[in-house]
């Protein structure tokens, strides 16, 4: 993985060093409450229902056992023992003290980890394929991008005070792994005609109040202008996105309002004035960052083995988690191992500090010291042997991270909701453990095959609803906690924002709700594999509606 | 009172204080006008300009980038426009005159980035501290 440089080193530790003394300055009544905000929010640092929350930047969700040492450090430390994994690949700590953040980011900087622009108006963290670089059917490994694009969102002084906060995902697949749709620029690493890298660009993708699936403002890009391309986006959507209305100020409603021809003009205008400056990538530039990834010496004799074939056989609660928790890897002989972060009676994403330090052990022991956290708000393992599969399984047993459960419904995407989250009407994470035991026996869930549910507290969409296959959003009716659900949406390579159902469903009757939309599924699909989002696409709104409302009908 | 410094973290008088009256300026006294006003008044020699942050800086007439003295306008804290502003005049040596920012955001927690987007002289807000202003803006290497 990337290790940073000097440079990058000082420029963290300065930054640690900033806040410390913006902190003391707020504490001592010298910088304004609303000055700190934006300066904290820039630094990781909100202020929650109960408490501050701190979301720490994992780049691309890349993790070495190192840094989730420092993690599990930190949650013991400074928090109540646990962490938070979130959608866009961060860790969040939803109980430190405003105090003790300039020592917990001290403490991160000494594994080369920073809270820096993980909140506020400004260039978020870069997300991800999570199995990037070792997945079967990636094109190129993204990551080197990504880093090279982190390098130039990092302290961009430009564009620290942005309209609104802009997020940037990558794919060099075909099936998208980073809802790349959904974020403010979403690159696809592709080849074209002629053989050479380059980019499938997206803009004004975005969930939230106003959900938009992003438009394609450039077919091919080629490969030396990413970060040109980047910057003359960012400068325009500076200049020009909203300011006066918070709800109106992300670039998707600038795009919206603008057109996307009128704005593209305007990109491609400032990007031919810069795309032959210092912002060109230089061939070097990007070989010399691709050598920081993948180097790992894979063992040649891994497909060799014959204990894992035998153990598939003797052991069916192996076998089940295999068939659900793994995915192929490009080299013969190793796997991609999911953790589930989605164990009964656990809130999605939820880790604590004994199972980060056993994870980071594990990583060690067999996967080149490094782990990734997932959009789903799950863990992998990424390079696994075949023989090493069943003692990590049974330690992922022990540890209640094997829950074959990987894609099913009880995967959840899950915001933290009312539990934490002060801008929430209604509870996520109850319904998403509620939904468990519904749904929990595993023939069912399995017959039921790949689905996404994922679950907001509020608009502001933290957990996907309008992208999940089914989504589940929280309303507030008159101080009760009420369910607004929606069918059909998508962050895939095919994406698509649901459609609502109808009236919303109260807190008592959302699962029986989510359970008649399931059976209904059932009874509709023309075999096992079509898949519930396929079938809705075919079969359209009115059957789910009948069900959903009989009363209506 | 604001105090005004430059890249070095030097104070240095206003040489153009703002012309808010009615009338045209007497005719070669350094004054600072809005953009408007210094169109209207046919850009007169030795007028500063101070241009609003929503100003399409590429389509500026040669007589304002002729100036000597831009002024870019922070409303607030956190409306960052005119560092965009700012990179757009100063790249290529497209304007090379003076250019300096006030308002809200000249503060001592941003000026480190307003000098790496190039300004050359910041009109600090009336509550900041001038001294620890003054010795950042002197340890700020630009990029
Ligand atoms: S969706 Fe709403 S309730 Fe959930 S975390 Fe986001 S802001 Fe909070």
């Amino acid at each position: 993985m990337y290790r940073y440089n000097q440079q990058d080193q000082a420029g963290v530790d300065a930054r640690v060093a900033e806040f410390r003394d913006q902190t003391a300055r707020y504490l001592a009544g010298s910088l304004s409450a609303d000055e700190f905000r934006h300066l904290r929010l820039r630094n990781g640092l909100y202020v929650q229902r109960f408490a501050p929350m701190l979301r720490v930047s994992i780049p691309y969700g890349l993790l070495s056992s190192k840094q989730m040492r420092m993690l599990a450090h930190i949650a013991r430390k400074y928090d109540k023992g646990y962490g938070h994994f979130t959608t866009r690949q961060n860790i969040q700590y939803n109980w430190p003290k405003l105090e003790t953040v300039p020592d917990i980011l001290a403490d991160l900087a000494t594994v080369e980890m920073h809270a820096i622009q993980t909140s506020g108006n400004c260039i978020r963290n870069i997300t991800s394929d999570p199995l990037a670089g070792a997945a079967r059917d990636e094109l190129v490994d993204p990551r080197p991008y990504c880093e090279l694009t982190r390098h130039w969102a990092t302290f961009h002084p430009e564009f620290n005070w942005l309209p609104r906060k802009f997020k940037l995902a990558f794919s060099a697949t075909t099936s998208d792994r980073a809802a790349t749709r959904v974020h403010d620029i979403g690159i696809h690493i592709v080849r074209n005609a002629a053989g050479e890298l380059g980019y499938e660009v997206y803009v004004g993708g975005g969930l939230g109040r106003t959900p938009i699936i992003g438009q394609k403002i450039r077919d091919f890009l080629p490969e030396a202008d990413l970060l040109s391309y980047c910057e003359a986006i960012l400068r325009i959507y500076n200049l020009l996105g909203r300011r006066d209305n918070i709800y109106k100020a992300r670039i998707k409603i600038l795009v919206k309002e603008m057109g996307l021809a009128a704005f593209a003009e305007q990109v491609e205008a400032e990007w031919q004035r810069i795309k032959d400056g210092p912002l060109k990538l230089q061939a070097g530039q990007l070989e010399a960052m691709k050598a920081h990834f993948g180097s790992f010496h894979y063992d040649a004799s891994a497909a060799a083995d014959q204990s894992y074939a035998q153990r598939l056989e003797r052991d069916s609660a192996f076998a089940a988690w295999t068939k659900r928790n793994l995915q192929p890897h490009r080299v013969d002989g190793y796997h991609l191992v999911f953790l589930s972060l989605k164990a009964r009676g656990v809130a999605p994403g939820d880790v604590d500090a004994a199972q980060m330090d056993a994870i980071a052990d594990l990583a060690d022991r067999y996967s080149f010291g490094e782990l990734r956290a997932t959009h789903n708000q799950n863990l992998v393992l990424a390079d696994v042997r075949q023989q090493d599969l069943y003692p990590l399984w049974q330690e992922l047993v022990r540890l209640n991270l094997a829950t074959p459960n990987i894609g099913l419904l009880t995967d959840v995407i899950c915001c933290p909701g009312l539990d934490f989250c002060s801008l929430s009407n209604a509870s996520s994470i109850a319904v998403a453990e509620e939904i468990f035991d519904r749904f929990e026996s595993l023939d069912y869930q399995h017959d039921i095959g790949e689905i996404k549910l994922n679950m907001s507290g509020c608009m502001n969409g933290c957990g996907h609803h309008s992208v999940g296959h089914i989504g589940v959003l929280g309303v507030d009716k008159k101080g009760e906690e009420w369910y607004q659900i929606t069918l059909g949406g998508s962050s895939g390579n095919d994406a698509s924002l649901g459609d609502r159902t109808g009236p919303s469903v109260e807190r008592a009757h959302i699962a029986d709700a989510i359970q008649t939309l399931v059976e209904t599924y059932l009874e509709l699909r023309l075999n096992e594999d079509e898949s519930f989002l396929d079938c809705y696409r075919r079969v359209g709104m009115p059957a789910y509606k009948r069900r959903l409302y009989p009363e209506a009908a | 009172m604001s105090l005004l410094l430059d890249r070095l973290g030097q104070r240095i008088p206003d040489l153009y204080p703002e012309w808010t009256e009615p009338g045209t300026p007497p005719p070669g006294q350094p004054r600072l006008l809005t953009l408007e006003r210094f169109m209207e008044e046919g850009a007169p020699a030795a007028a500063a300009v101070l241009l609003p942050n929503t100003a399409n800086v590429l389509s500026l007439p040669a007589s304002v980038l002729a100036c000597p003295l831009l002024v870019l306008d922070y409303p607030a804290f956190a409306d960052g426009r005119a560092y965009s502003q700012a990179r757009l005049l100063s790249r290529n040596g497209r304007y090379s005159g003076e250019l300096r920012a006030r308002g809200g955001a000249v503060v001592y927690d941003q000026l480190r980035m307003l000098k790496i987007c190039c300004f050359t002289q910041f009109l600090l807000r009336a509550d900041q501290d001038d001294e620890a202003c003054s010795l950042l803006l002197s340890s700020t290497a630009t990029r």
